[in-house]
């Protein structure tokens, strides 16, 4: 009986390498060499990765047809194998690595567009929790609105692109049968959350997705609403805290 | 709005106006939600796991008491359905599928 003293680490480093040669001590039951029997693992490997990217990425798959993605796919599996055993956590440095790959350079949104479908995935398993109360906001004395700080909805992800976004997504995943108009010179800026059971893609205007952003990271009311108001002149502080509230972006308020 | 100061009063405003017209055109998903058990028909319950699962609509008998769907809070066990059932806030054991 061949007794195999292939190694744990030598085994899962050659997975993911199709030219070497199988790992010593590899054998079938005759107690030969057996390279066909590594390679289907090597195959599952990529597959079942491959397959999970897209499942995260139907969107991106849709745009680049399911051909390319499936290279695309075998490509990124390679150089990033999963950092945990958790699917739903594969294909985080998927949007980077889209937006590095020189073949795709004439295809500058589909990073954006991964990046979008991340946030709706992350957003979709975040743990249930209900959004801001507008009315708790009201209730805050006028004069401590202004040192207030709003706490993120544990679900909330805002995208900030130089193209449709939310209108190629729409069209390549959520609403295939319609016809999304889709301009690729549109900006959108999109908050991802998820204030009750459905994941909600909102699209917000450039100077109140400016105004969320850094309510998002931490900045008071009365820092973003300054900032907001200097770097557009047009800024409506209320029409922001509407999208704010509207949106479910915030699962509380801080008063200081 | 250069260099106009934002002062307390204008925030205040600005958040009493948001706010104002928010509850004009309050949308349904803002609405309080309650899980209420034993009242969705065959296939359109939402999903008891939650997220992460897939078994939204999954339910195969009209009225099953462990698949519940999403209604107005305070609605659930006050909701007519027929053959003198209520809707309830916690699993039922009536209606279930056939093992």
């Amino acid at each position: 009986m061949p007794v195999s003293t292939v190694s744990a680490a030598e085994f899962s480093s050659a997975l993911l390498k199709p030219d070497e040669a199988a790992p010593r001590g590899i054998v079938g039951p005759d107690g030969d060499i057996s390279p066909k029997r590594f390679n289907v693992y090597r195959n599952n490997v990529v597959v079942s990765l491959s397959e999970a990217l897209a499942q995260t990425f139907p969107a991106v798959q849709n745009l680049l047809g399911d051909e390319y993605f499936q290279a695309l796919a075998r490509a990124f599996v390679t150089v990033h194998p999963p950092q945990s055993p958790v699917l739903l956590w594969y294909g985080a440095d998927f949007p980077a690595f889209l937006e590095a790959f020189p073949p795709l350079a004439g295809y500058p949104y589909l990073a954006d567009v991964a990046r979008l479908e991340w946030a709706w995935l992350q957003a979709y398993h975040t743990a249930d929790c209900g959004p801001l109360d507008p009315s708790v906001v009201v209730a805050i004395a006028p004069e401590q609105l202004g040192a207030a700080r709003f706490e993120p909805h544990p679900a909330s992800a805002l995208i900030v692109s130089e193209f449709p976004i939310l209108d190629l997504v729409r069209q390549n995943r959520f609403e295939k049968n319609d016809t999304v108009s889709v301009d690729l010179k549109q900006p959108q800026q999109v908050l991802v959350t998820r204030p009750e059971l459905d994941v909600k893609m909102t699209f917000v205007q450039h100077s109140n997705a400016v105004f969320m952003d850094l309510l998002l990271k931490g900045r008071t009311l009365q820092e973003a609403a300054e900032a907001s108001a200097a770097a557009d002149p047009e800024f409506s502080l209320s029409g922001a805290l509407s999208d704010c509230f509207s949106s479910g972006a915030f699962k509380d308020i801080i008063v200081q | 709005m250069t260099q106009k100061a934002m002062t307390a009063a204008f925030v205040a405003g600005a958040v009493a106006t948001a706010v104002a017209g928010l509850s004009a055109t309050t949308p349904a998903h803002a609405q309080a939600k309650e899980k209420c058990y034993g009242i969705s028909l065959a296939g359109q319950n939402d999903c008891k796991a939650g997220p992460g699962t897939t078994c939204a609509g999954s339910s195969t008998v009209d009225y099953q008491g462990n698949a519940w769907t999403l209604v107005p809070k305070g609605t659930c066990v006050t909701m007519e359905l027929p053959g003198d059932r209520k809707g309830s806030l916690s699993e039922l054991d009536r209606d279930l599928p056939e093992a």
